[in-house]
């Protein structure tokens, strides 16, 4: 039976899809709220670490006496302060201090704790590492080769065949698809390949990373600060540190940003390795070149795409080749990238190879639907040209081919009920989409998809004695949604908005949460929050049976209220919420709902973007003139929000397309890590972004909810590239499209026509 | 190093701290006066998150030295509420939506703040120029501006 409920199907929903005021927005509008490098506790000590200035150099001896003689510093860490840890955890300990090696530029070596700033920039100064620099690879292709540096001398390729025998950079093969593209291509009239690359870009969360530890001798621990996942945290440093995870108890703070950056750790081991040492409470805050340098950006990209079509704008085959660069260790999100490639496509003959890469680069982080922009834009771009080359409008052109219910998607299961035909119909008759152009100004469409998450989840629901009610969710309220949750258990209940609250509970307050990633928290800790509803309803109505002498099965619930059911019930006046509350110390005590899941039926979505661009001729500048993103929500909890997801989506991928980039140097270093070179858009740089939200129920939500956080950063690599190639009447294959980079393309063409 | 006293006005407050030369006026406004609602978020003038007002001038306090506080008045987040009675712009952002993650918003406000006392009726691109000192990663700025400029009518009466 379909878990959707027949309000969220006629439209019978009354505070779901309203705009109430987040419960959280005055304390930050005032500056009362608490984010990650807000926190103090007494004794507290400053942590600052060592980095390397090397992109790549074997780490041959650490001196740390002279720092830690300095006066005023109370502990000097390097690797051997941390033993063994699982295998599964190796990784993760080498990224936050290089065992060994360094292995890219700004990997950290060493950590300090000291009373203040200023002693702990000394004691910096004071470490001595002697390093023996290696040869050093940044760029994917060139760490592809079979000659480049090694960045680990004893890694082979996993899925391939044969099986590795020599190691290389690429530590992985993964393949999607279905049909034969060989016969698929045979069977095209037009053929486009293309090969496309993209530059690394940061997540750029305003806030850094910042945290607050204690660990006292007894292996008792505390940690409070910014992130998207605090029991991802819990677990991991537990595992670092060789402690019990009942230990260590993990707050999340207010977060100012993630975008999937803040869902892994970089000082939280530190900060408790130091604290453990010096035996005094320890704060690290990164600084904002620490952030760009030592902490995930995306992968850089090379991709080749190949699509053959009938002279009717029928695909017959699809396939691509992506190489994704993810820093000094294995697991870019090139997996991710092959299976989201075709998605937008009902194909018989599909293939997706992804390659995952080495560099010496900071190891990558998620960010918004991970993987997805970079081999969307190409495939999006050829698709684009695809449809110009036999002159069909590139929306009807998409829709030709676009998957619907019960087709096989290109990375493996069926489709269930999803909204991709009736967001490209919206765009369509969107007045965007026909309003007219100016001079040097092209309009680019294209379309995204994300899988979206659901995962381990949990929830509380007390009943306070005046019958208000308190959420507790274990997911960090990054967006908005303690306003979401609040709907959600006030629709349940029946009851006015203002009467919920929701909170972040603590490690140690409930269950393990999945991190806050994959768009999944109005999906599952919505989906949790209803059922710990409903369960606190049940148990409401077995306490007004109670009082009343009836049955439970005589009680119903409505509108706050426990009423008798029917005729039989009896004749009973209506107990509130409130007077259920009061009762309860007479009806058995405190009254609570609860709900432990790991949570499946998160819908996919799918978005269409809109994006018009002028080109300055002489500078090569491209400003966007207009911007439309219309979306499938599923059903919009709360749409300010919703569209705000869209809206900030959207602008970063404008960033990513026209601006934002790693740029190094021949040396392996990042020349641009600072807000003022890596240059993110303004409010100037910007029209405003309009937002259509459509509305496809997902089953597997009682409410019909998607998620709806990543999918916006997915279409805007292409509709900007669609929308610049057509203003400049070339087809541009790299991003950013910065200034420089148009004008060559720009100059060059017209060298050559000359 | 020895400390220099410093006195000042903060949101009308009189107030005295000592600091290091080289502490910014953000160090000294977070970490001594434990008034944590300005942000760091770069620490290098590019984020406009430590945004605050020094003698009617919109400053980012990461680029000012706490000991150029002295004899100065400084208007924080922490003082733009009467009492209980948000400022409209306070009320505006909320009603819009316009923060998401909210560790802009404070820069934001002040910045807006500092905007509408100089020019109490922007156009939207005027909006946009002066608020391209503050980043905001989450909110694509649409709710930002629309706030600015709601509270901006709302304030000249209109
Ligand atoms: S922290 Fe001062 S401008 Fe960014
Ligand atoms: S609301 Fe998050 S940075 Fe602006």
């Amino acid at each position: 039976m379909s878990r959707l409920t027949e309000k969220a199907r006629d439209g019978a929903l009354k505070q779901v899809g309203t705009r109430p005021l987040r419960p959280d927005g005055i304390d930050k509008v005032t500056g009362r709220a608490r984010f990650g490098a807000d926190a103090v506790a007494p004794g507290m000590l400053v942590g600052k670490i060592l980095r390397s200035p090397h992109a790549h150099a074997r780490i041959k001896a650490i001196d740390t006496t002279k720092a830690e003689a300095l006066s005023g510093v109370k502990a000097v860490i390097t690797a051997d302060d941390f033993g063994d840890v699982d295998e599964s955890l190796t990784d993760t300990l080498h990224n936050i201090m290089a065992h060994g090696k360094a292995l890219y530029e700004g990997h950290a070596v060493a950590a300090v704790a000291a009373v203040n700033m200023s002693v702990a920039r000394q004691a910096l100064k004071l470490i001595e590492v002697d390093y023996d620099v290696l040869p050093h690879v940044t760029d994917v292709e060139e760490a592809a080769q079979p000659d480049a540096p090694l960045i680990r001398e004893d890694l082979l390729t996993v899925g391939v065949n044969p099986p590795a025998t020599k190691p290389s950079n690429i530590s992985a093969r993964h393949e999607f698809g279905h049909g034969d593209v060989g016969k698929g291509f045979a069977e095209a009239d037009i053929i486009v390949e293309r090969t496309f690359r993209t530059e690394a870009t940061h997540q750029g969360y305003i806030e850094p990373h910042s945290w607050l530890g204690s660990m006292g001798p007894d292996g008792q621990a505390e940690l409070w600060g910014c992130t998207q996942g605090h029991y991802m945290v819990r677990d991991t440093c537990a595992g670092l540190l060789g402690i019990d995870v009942s230990k260590l108890r993990v707050t999340a703070s207010e977060i100012g940003g993630g975008f999937g950056g803040k869902t892994t750790v970089f000082v939280e081991p530190v900060v408790l390795a130091l604290s453990r040492k010096a035996n005094r409470p320890v704060k690290i805050t990164m600084s904002r070149e620490e952030v760009f340098k030592a902490t995930g950006p995306t992968s850089s990209s090379a991709n080749r795409v190949k699509i053959g079509i009938t002279k009717d704008g029928r695909i017959t085959a699809a396939d691509a080749e992506l190489f994704y660069q993810g820093g000094a260790f294995p697991g870019s999100p090139v997996e991710f990238g092959a299976m989201a490639a075709f998605a937008c496509y009902a194909l018989e003959n599909v293939r997706a190879v992804g390659w995952d890469v080495l560099a010496n680069r900071p190891k990558q982080a998620a960010y918004r639907a991970p993987g997805a922009p970079m081999i969307v834009f190409a495939v999006e771009s050829v698709i684009d040209e695809l449809a110009r080359r036999i002159d069909m409008d590139p929306v009807d052109f998409r829709l030709k081919n676009a998957p619907k219910e019960g087709d096989r998607s290109s990375y493996g299961p069926k489709f269930g009920p999803i909204g991709l035909i009736q967001t490209l119909e919206a765009a369509k008759a969107h007045p965007h989409y026909s309003a007219p152009l100016g001079p040097n100004q092209g309009r680019g469409i294209a379309a995204g998809f994300w899988f979206n998450f659901g995962g381990m989840t949990c929830s509380n629901i007390n009943i306070g004695n005046d019958g208000t009610v308190t959420i507790a969710v274990g997911t960090p309220d990054i967006g908005g949604s303690r306003a979401s949750m609040c709907l959600m258990a006030a629709e349940e209940f029946g009851i006015p908005y203002d009467r919920v609250k929701a909170i972040v509970a603590d490690t140690s307050a409930l269950g393990f949460n999945d991190v806050t990633d994959g768009s999944r928290v109005t999906f599952s800790s919505g989906y949790a929050t209803i059922q710990s509803a409903r369960a606190a309803i049940g148990e409401m109505c077995k306490r007004a049976a109670q009082i009343w002498g009836i049955p439970e099965e005589a009680v119903d619930w409505s509108d706050g209220h426990a009423r008798p059911s029917g005729p039989n019930a009896g004749d009973f006046e209506p107990l509130s919420m409130a007077e259920i509350a009061a009762s309860a110390a007479r009806t058995g005590g405190p009254i609570a709902g609860h709900h432990e899941v790991n949570v499946d039926g998160a819908g996919v979505s799918f978005g269409v973007h809109i994006a018009d661009v002028e080109i300055d001729p002489q500078t090569g500048r491209s400003t966007v003139t207009r911007y439309t993103v219309l979306q499938d929500a599923g059903k919009a909890i709360h749409p300010a929000y919703v569209e705000g997801q869209y809206q900030g989506g959207a602008v970063q991928g404008i960033g990513w397309a026209l601006n934002e980039e790693y740029i190094y140097g021949e040396d392996g270093r990042l020349q641009n890590a600072g807000f003022l070179d890596y240059r993110m858009p303004v409010a100037s740089d910007l029209p405003m972004i309009d937002t259509q939200i459509i509305e496809i129920p997902n089953e597997g939500h009682p409410y019909g909810v998607r998620g709806v956080g990543e999918t916006p950063i997915v279409p805007p690599l292409g509709a900007i590239g669609n929308a610049v190639s057509q203003a400049i009447g070339l087809r541009v294959t790299e991003t950013p499209m910065s200034p420089p980079r148009l004008l060559a393309m720009m100059s060059s063409y017209r060298e050559a026509a000359e | 190093m020895s400390g220099i006293h410093v006195t000042t006005t903060i949101n009308g407050d009189e107030a005295e701290f000592i600091c290091q030369p080289d502490e910014t006026l953000l160090d000294v406004l977070r970490d001594r006066m434990g008034m944590t609602g300005s942000k760091e978020g770069c620490g290098s003038g590019d984020c406009g998150a430590c945004s605050v007002m020094v003698n009617d001038r919109l400053v980012c306090s990461c680029l000012v030295l706490g000991a150029e506080a002295e004899g100065a008045r400084v208007d924080t987040i922490e003082g733009m509420a009467d009492g209980e009675t948000l400022h409209p712009l306070q009320r505006k952002f909320l009603e819009h939506a316009a923060l998401q993650c909210g560790v802009c918003t404070p820069g934001f406000l002040v910045a807006a703040k500092a905007l509408l006392e100089k020019n109490p009726d922007p156009s939207e691109i005027e909006v946009r120029y002066w608020l391209a000192g503050n980043l905001c990663r989450c909110t694509g700025y649409d709710k930002i501006i629309r706030a600015v400029m709601d509270a901006a009518a709302e304030m000249r009466g209109a």
